[in-house]
């Protein structure tokens, strides 16, 4: 292997290595909120990438009407669950109307532009729009009313709404692969690299979405609520924040950057309807090695990520998945060692 | 009152069962004959496949009961341990003709160690590293296994043999039915037996975090390991059955996708219930080939779409049914009283006790900081053999900390502990506890599915020495008397002894302090901390819980209580001590305590 080899590898490596950034930063995002360990996050990322390829087929993609469907379930379950509690068919017809009225808008936008091939970046935003809808609805369906549940319950639940997900996408999307057209086709030569327009939007996407994030976090009392919620529900709630909303907005949040990496990965390599998975899974590597808390943990952790698999990929192609979940062990027992004995779950 | 009639119930001596509670203890028996008698009827053969899946997965599903049901540790990676008995078995006979029979131990071997391998870095850290890792590794190990050349890559390896018994052809039919489910229901009984001893006990402690066990001398981290290696065996047996039935392995079967069916299949049919894994394991199963059918019929392409109607179902199940489908068997079926049989068993040893007036328990200026929060400032005082000392102090005084500090729930920041001469500062809780040093804890911590009796004998944990393969071959049965008989002598001392067979859970707030009192007492300790063992009693209780610290008290026991019933303490409390904010307010015996003006300004404000 010489410099040149090297290089390639390594600027391979960090521009995937970014896109686990994103999802791990979602990965933690959601845990930290709502200790859900929410391993359908790659799900979304097949769902963007699929729903992109599909519109340029000039069809109307399956997650629209997926997207309907649930939509449906989740207004019926507010309209029975407000009726219930208020007593009242009227607001339960309101609260149902509420849940319903913007995936049905997104649905039939996107039905109206599926036919008439818009320009890439217009299908770009309506995927964004659709894939971020389910954020919220998944919440709803899923999670909302086991949201005081132990962290194993949630991740139970997480793996069966990824059961149920990925059989959907085969449903939705078939069996075959769908490789995107790439946003920038531009070729930036840099010594012995070829830095394509692509991987350049992917930084730059990563890095803003990152920053975003952070400031909402840190800057905004949004954000902060919401880590107030992830410290302590009651004590959240008794502040006067709504925990659901909060769940329901992190679920957007995680969605959203779901459907952002499954565009941005999307003219990298051939997705298929369970590829999410994998992916989405490698991001959760990059959150364990941030220990689920830390955004430039996760960060620092996903470009490791990419640039072991890209290396490993290269010396031993068909072992590298095995090297990039086999690290998770080394990097696990660091983290028991250096975080001594363990804490009382509650 | 119900209350009143139920003790009066318990009182009975030997209670006639119900006709229910007698269909538990036969239940099992009635099960076992049931499936002697299924392949004896002249039932398809096809049905009988359909039996040896079943019998087939339930061993995996098992391990999980254990893991995820009684011990509340979630792993996804059953199936990847499945994989490892099958690899070895297959790869083994096909490559170097070994026999079936000794493969499946090295198989047991590769599988035992790796699950401690990965127990032990993950075990340490809480819940979620666990299933976490366990995806990771499931992973790993599924792509090794499809592009290992000598493994067949994703063919697997071709043309395994089947199982011969003595020379007999076991085949894929009633033969192997045998087999299958004698391992089966063999594992089955294995785990009741387990829960129901000393080591059980300890596993079903698990459940409610680290801290109260490790209190009663639990290693928590080895009895999680423990169990995380038994449920990990047991897949491997699985696995090995599996390859020679099948007469072939490749990597599908054992993915993550069955790493998480096993544990719907364990969620299903009752996490917590061994039966459960049967039951959940043969729904899933009967479900997963009619949906196979079913659904490509409706959607009118083939492909595993009965994926969606799992994920679904998991979600509903958790959410409506989340104790699972032998929980509605369990609730209909009263549990049997425990035959009472260990009256007559041998006393356990009891350690030497410190001599009276001996200082017992020597805390030297010890500290707790909590960043830049001083919770516990330099706080140094004695306890005696045959002494009640009390720590008392207005909320938020640093009482609790203090305890925490002398038993080692928390790590001191500064200063000494000796208990007896011997310096303990520092050591893990359990440690301390072996010393003779027992707790009660300021919220009550408990195994509220054990009944009162299972969790005083908790107590005793470091008292007996069998372990979970006597448990499992009944070989200590005569230490579990000592222990029983020790619990119940405790409970009767505490004014308990008619609720030995209730459910700790259903047991009022006052009872409840009584009970951690009992099972302190169990440990047979030099020092007994209690933290505000009369908070929830009633008055009489109150009087008889002094009548009992003052009995121990003349045994020579030393006895360290924190308590806000002034009355409780200034009436037993040989010697007091006066936190406030964190630091040593004041010492002496209760009338100079009482006098004090700064006791008083502490508690009450000054005057102006």
């Amino acid at each position: 292997m010489d410099f040149s080899i090297a290089s390639i590898l390594t600027l391979d490596g960090l521009t995937n290595g970014a896109i686990y950034a994103l999802l791990g930063v979602g990965i933690v995002l959601v845990f930290t909120v709502t200790r859900v360990i929410f391993i359908p996050q790659g799900e979304f990322v097949a769902y963007g990438a699929l729903t992109l390829a599909i519109f340029q087929t000039g069809k109307v993609p399956g997650t629209v009407w997926l997207l309907l469907i649930l939509a449906g379930v989740a207004s019926a379950m507010d309209f029975v669950s407000t009726w219930r509690h208020r007593g009242n068919p009227a607001a339960g017809l309101i609260a149902a109307a509420r849940t319903f009225v913007v995936p049905a808008v997104v649905s039939a936008i996107s039905a109206w532009a599926a036919p008439r091939n818009l320009p890439l970046a217009v299908q770009a935003l309506l995927t964004i729009c659709i894939v971020t809808a389910y954020g919220p609805l998944v919440y709803r369906v899923a999670y909302q009313s086991l949201a005081g549940a132990s962290s194993l319950v949630l991740l139970i639940v997480s793996v069966g709404v990824h059961f149920a997900m990925t059989g959907l996408g085969l449903l939705f999307f078939g069996a075959e692969g769908f490789r995107n057209p790439s946003f920038w086709d531009q070729r930036f030569p840099l010594g012995p690299l070829n830095i394509n327009g692509q991987a350049l939007i992917i930084f730059l996407a990563s890095a803003a979405l990152i920053v975003l994030l952070w400031l909402f976090f840190e800057r905004s009392l949004y954000g902060k609520a919401l880590r107030a919620t992830a410290v302590n529900r009651l004590g959240a709630r008794l502040m006067g924040i709504s925990t659901m909303a909060a769940g329901q907005l992190t679920f957007a949040m995680a969605a959203l950057i779901g459907a952002l990496s499954g565009l941005l990965i999307g003219p990298t390599t051939t997705i298929f309807y369970d590829s999410g998975f994998l992916i989405g899974l490698k991001g959760f590597v990059a959150g364990v090695i941030g220990g689920l808390a830390s955004y430039p943990g996760a960060l620092v952790g996903a470009l490791g990520v990419g640039v072991i698999e890209s290396f490993g990929s290269f010396w031993a192609s068909s072992f590298k998945e095995v090297i990039v979940f086999t690290i998770i062990l080394p990097v696990l027992l660091w983290r028991s060692i250096s975080s001594g004995h363990s804490d009382e779950e509650h | 009152m119900k209350n009143i009639e139920m003790e009066a119930l318990l009182n009975t001596e030997v209670p006639a069962p119900s006709p229910a509670s007698r269909l538990r203890s036969w239940g099992p028996w009635l099960l076992v004959a049931v499936l002697v008698a299924l392949p004896l009827l002249p039932l398809p053969d096809f049905w009988i496949i359909q039996l040896n899946y079943i019998g087939i997965y339930t061993l995996p599903v098992l391990g999980l009961v254990l893991l995820t049901g009684v011990g509340r540790l979630t792993s996804f990676g059953q199936a990847a341990f499945v994989g490892i008995g099958a690899y070895t078995t297959a790869f083994l006979t096909v490559n170097y003709g070994l026999s079936p029979w000794i493969t499946l131990f090295i198989g047991l071997a590769l599988t035992g160690i790796s699950a401690a391998i990965i127990g032990g870095i993950t075990l340490r850290m809480s819940g979620h590293y666990l299933p976490l890792a366990t995806i990771a590794w499931a992973l790993s190990l599924y792509f090794l296994m499809g592009n290992l050349d000598g493994l067949g890559k994703y063919d697997g390896i071709l043309g395994v043999k089947g199982l011969t018994l003595f020379g007999i052809e076991v085949g894929q039919q009633r033969i192997f039915y045998a087999i299958a489910w004698t391992l089966s229901l063999v594992g089955c009984f294995a785990v009741i037996r387990l829960l129901d001893s000393r080591s059980g006990r300890a596993i079903r402690a698990l459940a409610g975090g680290s801290q109260m066990a490790e209190a009663m001398g639990v290693d928590t981290l080895r009895h999680k390991i423990g169990i995380f290696v038994f449920a990990a065996l047991l897949a491997s047996v699985s696995g090995w059955l599996f390859a020679h039935f099948q007469r072939t392995v490749n990597p599908s079967p054992f993915g993550i996708r069955m790493g998480i069916e096993y544990l719907f299949m364990a969620v299903l049919g009752g996490a917590a219930h061994v039966w459960g894994a049967i039951a959940g394991s043969g729904v899933v199963k009967l479900l997963e080939d009619q949906l196979q059918v079913l659904l490509p019929k409706l959607i009118g392409t083939s492909g595993s779409y009965e994926l969606i109607v799992f994920g679904i179902m998991i979600v509903l199940v958790l959410k409506y049914l989340p104790d699972g489908l032998w929980a509605f068997v369990d609730r209909r079926l009263p549990r049997p009283q425990r035959a009472v049989d260990w009256r007559d068993a041998a006393e356990l040893p009891a350690r030497a006790k410190p001599a009276a007036g001996e200082v017992v328990l020597d805390v030297q200026a010890i500290r707790k900081t909590f960043g830049g929060l001083v919770a516990v400032n330099d706080i140094s005082f004695q306890t005696r053999a045959g002494q009640i000392v009390g720590l008392i102090g207005p909320n938020g005084a640093g009482k609790s900390t203090t305890f925490n500090l002398i038993t080692g729930v928390l790590g001191l920041s500064g200063g000494a502990v000796r208990f007896r001469g011997e310096q303990i500062g520092g050591l893990p809780s359990r440690r301390i506890a072996e010393r003779g040093v027992a707790r009660t804890f300021q919220h009550v911590k408990m195994v509220a599915d054990m009944t009162v009796l299972e969790n005083v004998a908790l107590g005793a944990h470091l008292r007996g020495r069998r372990g979970p393969i006597a448990a499992m071959l009944r070989s200590d049965r005569a230490e579990e008397r000592q222990l029983l008989r020790e619990a119940e002598r405790q409970l009767q001392r505490v004014g308990m002894g008619d609720l030995l067979h209730e459910t700790a859970g259903n047991l009022a707030m006052g009872q409840q302090r009584l009970l951690e009192i009992a099972r302190a007492l169990c440990a047979d300790p030099a020092l007994l901390l209690l933290d505000e063992p009369a908070a929830g009693l009633r008055h009489k209780e109150k009087q008889a819980l002094a009548e009992v610290l003052r009995d121990l008290r003349a045994t020579g026991m030393s006895i360290l209580l924190v308590e806000h019933d002034m009355g409780l303490v200034m009436d037993i409390c040989d010697h007091i001590v006066v936190m406030e904010f964190g630091t040593h307010l004041m010492e002496g015996t209760p009338a100079e305590v009482q006098q004090s003006p700064k006791v008083r300004a502490a508690y009450l404000g000054t005057e102006h």
